[in-house]
């Protein structure tokens, strides 16, 4: 008699891996995408004067005060509203890489301004151009410093991503759901959920930790 | 642009709206409360060599840290069902907050605690303080200096992260906006509304927490 609910089987394999995949392509192109805009406006807000910087901390600053669930269910709406409507993965991929980019940007941002300035004057006075002073000076040193917090920057990407099942992208939370609904079995599925997430990102936080106390000393 | 923005409805629903406020700032407090009294908890358990309670603040951490606030609330409203555990939204949402601020809090406890040489423990022992003095005089504030940031920020996460009770269907700002927003269609303008006053609320914490760490510090921080 209890014919509605059927018992999760193998044949749901190609289902969780399909979730599997979108999270992982999402997170990627909202990494991807997040680090070079992030880089670009960093860098931006290293050179500029206070006036720009305020204007461009002002925008960044609502991207970071307003979650992230509003954010895409607002802009999912907005451009609906408007009468073209964006698929799921694109109108995802976009909030979540501009959300990314406002924290990456702080971060690039930070690793900038740690490349003291006596540093890139003697890179001038030994007759490197702007250019090489930045592509051979202050871009290697200044990564190499916030390495770690991108890495972390990155992790918590990969785990708001599964905020994007809001506006219906199929990723790894909502596929177990819908199992969920239909197997009645939430603790097997949601544990196997969490250890995916669990394995991508234990290993990456505990190397980031390493690599920050090796820079440390 | 053929879209009509009707802002009357939002506002004849206002009292709604910050009743919702309301009860994203309740859930928020009560999960960096709780989550602070844990994760001091669990930050002497780390730091003590007793195996067992070690291993747990281990587990706990860890897992707290490296799965999405997303999965602690299933985990909360959908998982403890196989236990026959049934939680309201309020009390998923709240337990899965509490499980994750008392995660990062613990290692911004004990990173605080041990940023503080143990020679200065010594010196004020030397200096005839009892126990109790050197943490109460020299230990603590020092370390409350150090955690007061990562905590703040803390608290700013827990207000964000509150807004996934719109998925489990809780009565918090989005939950409400959420519901208000079916009953009416005029999605646009009620989330607007809701990202403002969600951007203000961060806001005015902030404003707050500055205000109360130049007092606490003396502007030394």
């Amino acid at each position: 008699m209890n014919s509605l609910f059927t018992p999760l089987s193998w044949s749901d394999s190609g289902l969780i891996l399909t979730g599997i995949w979108n999270t992982i392509i999402i997170s990627v192109v909202a990494i991807v995408v997040g680090t070079v805009l992030g880089l670009i406006v960093g860098f931006l807000r290293a050179e500029s004067n206070k006036a720009v910087n305020v204007l461009f901390g002002s925008v960044l600053d609502v991207l970071r005060s307003v979650p992230l669930i509003i954010q895409l269910i607002l802009f999912s709406t907005f451009v609906g509203a408007m009468g073209n409507p964006l698929a799921p993965f694109v109108a995802g991929s976009i909030v979540l890489s501009l959300y990314t980019m406002a924290f990456m940007s702080e971060v690039f941002r930070s690793g900038f301004e740690s490349v003291s300035p006596s540093m890139q004057i003697a890179a001038r006075s030994l007759g490197m151009t702007k250019w090489q002073t930045i592509y051979h000076i202050r871009l290697p040193i200044g990564l190499r410093a916030v390495f770690p917090s991108w890495l972390g920057v990155s992790l918590s990407v990969i785990k708001d991503s599964a905020l994007v099942s809001v506006i219906g992208y199929m990723e790894l939370l909502r596929t177990s759901e819908q199992l969920i609904s239909r197997t009645q079995q939430p603790l097997e599925i949601l544990i196997g959920v969490g250890i995916f997430y669990f394995i991508i990102s234990y290993p990456l936080s505990h190397y980031g930790r390493y690599v920050e106390r090796k820079m440390a000393i | 642009m053929d879209y009509e923005f009707h802002w009357n409805i939002v506002f004849q629903n206002m009292p709604e709206l910050l009743n919702g406020a309301f009860v994203t700032l309740h859930v928020s407090v009560l999960a960096m409360f709780l989550g602070v009294v844990i994760a001091i908890l669990l930050a002497i358990a780390k730091m003590n060599n007793s195996k067992p309670f070690c291993y747990v603040a281990t587990v706990w951490v860890e897992v707290a840290r490296n799965t999405p606030a997303l999965f602690q609330i299933y985990m909360a409203y959908f998982g403890l069902g196989a236990f026959g555990i049934h939680l309201s939204p309020y009390v998923a949402v709240l337990s899965a907050l509490v499980f994750i601020n008392a995660g990062y809090l613990t290692e911004t406890f004990r990173g605080g605690f041990q940023s503080i040489p143990a020679t200065q423990y010594s010196a004020s022992k030397s200096l005839g303080m009892t126990s109790i003095q050197a943490y109460r005089y020299i230990i603590l504030p020092q370390m409350l200096r150090r955690i007061y940031h990562p905590m703040t920020n803390q608290f700013v996460w827990s207000i964000l992260m509150s807004s996934l009770g719109i998925l489990v269907g809780m009565s918090e700002l989005s939950g409400t906006t959420q519901r208000l927003q079916s009953l009416s269609f005029r999605t646009l303008e009620f989330f607007i509304v809701a990202a403002v006053m969600y951007f203000v609320i961060t806001k005015l914490v902030l404003f707050t927490s500055s205000l109360l760490a130049r007092r606490l510090f003396k502007g030394e921080i």
